[in-house]
């Protein structure tokens, strides 16, 4: 602006500046928040037209009942990974479950002050870790743990290596999250709730188990469900844990594989056959459906469960 | 079983849950630094040294590649995914969009969060393939972005909820722009946006199943960005199965540097959000 201009369109042009910025800063917003929708549109998309090839040449029923895998004469039967898959995260949550929400009501209403602080903040840090970093120490620790110790004692014969091992540490690797959902919505109770019902003479295990856990259950379903997600779609732990075998495992002590390590297993050699390729593409998008049914169940269940556990 | 005995029972039980989670963190940790610490004494230098040119086979030289890789690959990826999840979670929050609008794409974020790493890692793999591209850092840097996104958005729209409602109502009061409100707010909720970028950097360094397929596996120094690189987590996992004692023992050394990098972002992150909370208007976070 020149020396000549007055105080008034100096003003207005300050003016004009900062709703430029302001209508600039707004289109970029509201792209920015609309890239998580294209973002996922996209995945969608690009999985899915990847997926066609495969299916168009092989049922997908005939695909997910048959165990046998061998790409290079065109065969590709799911069934082993789906199995390793489901024993995998039945297994785990069975036993990651009780744990994470025992610790939950543990830090909600036991821990006081200093110890809940300590407590939960290394939770936060357990979340953190790497999953390759508790790939390794499986390798060290739980490995000889389950070949020498676990399944001799319930008579199995076991290298070390399978889906009992993937499991004890996935357990672990899906607590610290369901942790923070639940002491999320345990916490976000109303403190009359506790009032009330040991003043009504209840027992402080009582209240929580017939008053805070139905209060919050529908937090603490929702955040199951996310962590079944978490364990469906984990890839690091099994690919170093289950020992890869393509045979349907007879016992939970065998080795086996999941539908993420065989993504891993395979992506890089096989890239050259569009086929295998495409059938690997399949996997990806059966993985993101499953865990998307998966969240969305969380997000209706705890909306239903809202409704008929309130208080 | 009467009905104090089943309270000291279960109050036992959730103190013992409790206690066998911190008590497998401590293993975790302590195994991580025993072992690598072992190794990494005797020979620091292997995190400086470029690898040796059979180094996944003989452990010659060191890792320097993957570390370099995983800065190169990571630091980038933290910068756009940042940009992009505050800018989302100012979307959300303020007053661009409706309520409705905001619950839906939140809903997205969710899926999104859910959404199993190696799924990412497939996409950008997918996309590199009908790009007719190789898989090089830059594709690594992509997918780790993509991967960090939806973690720093749910951080910074946690942090932005939190922020003081009368330092939007003040700047409104003022005349501001919308603009002008939420670079006010971002400044308010600063320590918890700060804190989510960190741990964001965090959970992508130690990420191997979105770079697995899209970065490349390089066992050579980067070259540039259209060159194949490697992390420290796809170092680890490929050499945990390595016949080599040799070799395994530089997946030690490689998780100790991992692990510390992770728990040192991890402690900077909760010592920076106490900081900035002075710089704070209104100036109650902690």
């Amino acid at each position: 602006m020149g020396t000549t201009e007055t105080n008034r369109s100096d003003g207005s042009s300050r003016l004009d500046r900062r709703l430029l910025l302001e209508r600039l800063s707004s289109y970029w917003l509201v792209g920015a928040g609309f890239f998580a929708v294209a973002l996922f549109g996209l995945i969608v998309l690009t999985l899915v037209q990847q997926s066609i090839p495969i299916v168009s040449e092989y049922s997908l029923f005939q695909m997910m009942t048959s165990s046998n895998w061998d790409p290079a004469s065109d065969e590709f039967g799911f069934l082993p990974a789906i199995v390793g898959t489901i024993y995998v995260t039945v297994l785990s949550m069975a036993m990651g479950t009780p744990l994470a929400i025992l610790a939950a009501i543990y830090i909600a209403e036991y821990a006081e002050g200093r110890t809940k602080l300590i407590v939960s903040s290394f939770i936060d840090v357990l979340a953190a870790i790497p999953s390759v970093i508790f790939g390794l120490v499986g390798l060290i620790v739980v490995v000889p743990f389950v070949g020498d110790y676990l399944a001799p004692a319930v008579g199995a014969h076991s290298i070390g290596l399978g889906i009992v091992t993937v499991s004890l540490v996935m357990a672990i690797i899906v607590t610290p999250f369901m942790i923070s959902l639940s002491v999320e919505s345990l916490e976000a109770l109303p403190d009359e709730l506790r009032e009330s019902s040991l003043g009504v003479g209840a027992t402080k295990w009582e209240t929580i188990r017939t008053v805070l856990l139905r209060a919050a259950g529908p937090g603490i379903f929702s955040a199951i469900l996310l962590g079944f997600g978490r364990v469906f779609g984990a890839t690091i732990v099994p690919a170093m844990l289950i020992g890869g075998q393509t045979a349907i495992p007879e016992s939970p002590f065998d080795a086996g594989e999941t539908l993420p390590t065989l993504i891993v297993n395979d992506f890089g050699e096989l890239m050259s056959i569009p086929l295998t390729q495409s059938a690997l593409i399949l996997v990806g998008l059966t993985l993101l459906v499953v865990v998307w049914i998966f969240n969305f169940g969380a997000m209706l269940v705890r909306r239903r469960l809202q409704r008929r556990w309130q208080y | 079983m009467d009905r104090y005995t089943e309270q000291r029972l279960f109050g036992l039980l959730a103190r013992a849950s409790a206690a066998l989670i911190l008590a497998v963190l401590v293993m975790v940790v302590g195994v991580t630094l025993w072992r690598g610490g072992r190794v990494f004494i005797t020979d620091p230098a292997v995190a400086v040294t470029p690898p040796g040119s059979r180094y996944m086979l003989d452990g010659g030289g060191g890792f320097l590649h993957a570390v370099l890789g995983s800065i190169f690959i990571v630091v980038p990826a933290t910068v756009v995914a940042s940009i992009l999840a505050i800018s989302t979670a100012i979307f959300l929050q303020s007053d661009y969009s409706s309520e409705r609008t905001s619950d839906v794409i939140n809903m997205f974020l969710n899926v999104l969060w859910g959404t199993p790493p190696i799924v990412y890692g497939v996409f950008v793999l997918t996309i590199i393939i009908a790009a007719g591209a190789q898989t090089s850092l830059i594709f690594g840097t992509i997918a780790i972005a993509i991967f960090q996104y939806p973690i720093m958005t749910r951080y910074a729209d946690e942090a932005l909820r939190a922020a003081p409602d009368t330092v939007k109502e003040a700047s409104y009061g003022l005349g501001a722009t919308r603009f002008e409100t939420a670079r006010m707010t971002v400044r308010a909720a600063l320590p918890g946006v700060i804190a989510g970028i960190i741990m964001g950097f965090a959970r992508g360094i130690g990420d191997a199943a979105t770079v697995l397929f899209t970065a490349g596996r390089s066992t050579q120094m980067p070259g540039g960005p259209f060159d194949p690189a490697t992390t420290l987590p796809i170092l680890i996992f490929e050499q945990a199965a390595s016949f080599n004692a040799e070799v395994r023992s530089h997946a030690y050394a490689a998780s100790f540097v991992l692990i510390i990098t992770v728990l040192a972002l991890i402690l900077v992150s909760k010592l920076l959000a106490g900081k900035f909370a002075r710089f704070a208007p209104g100036g109650r976070h902690s």
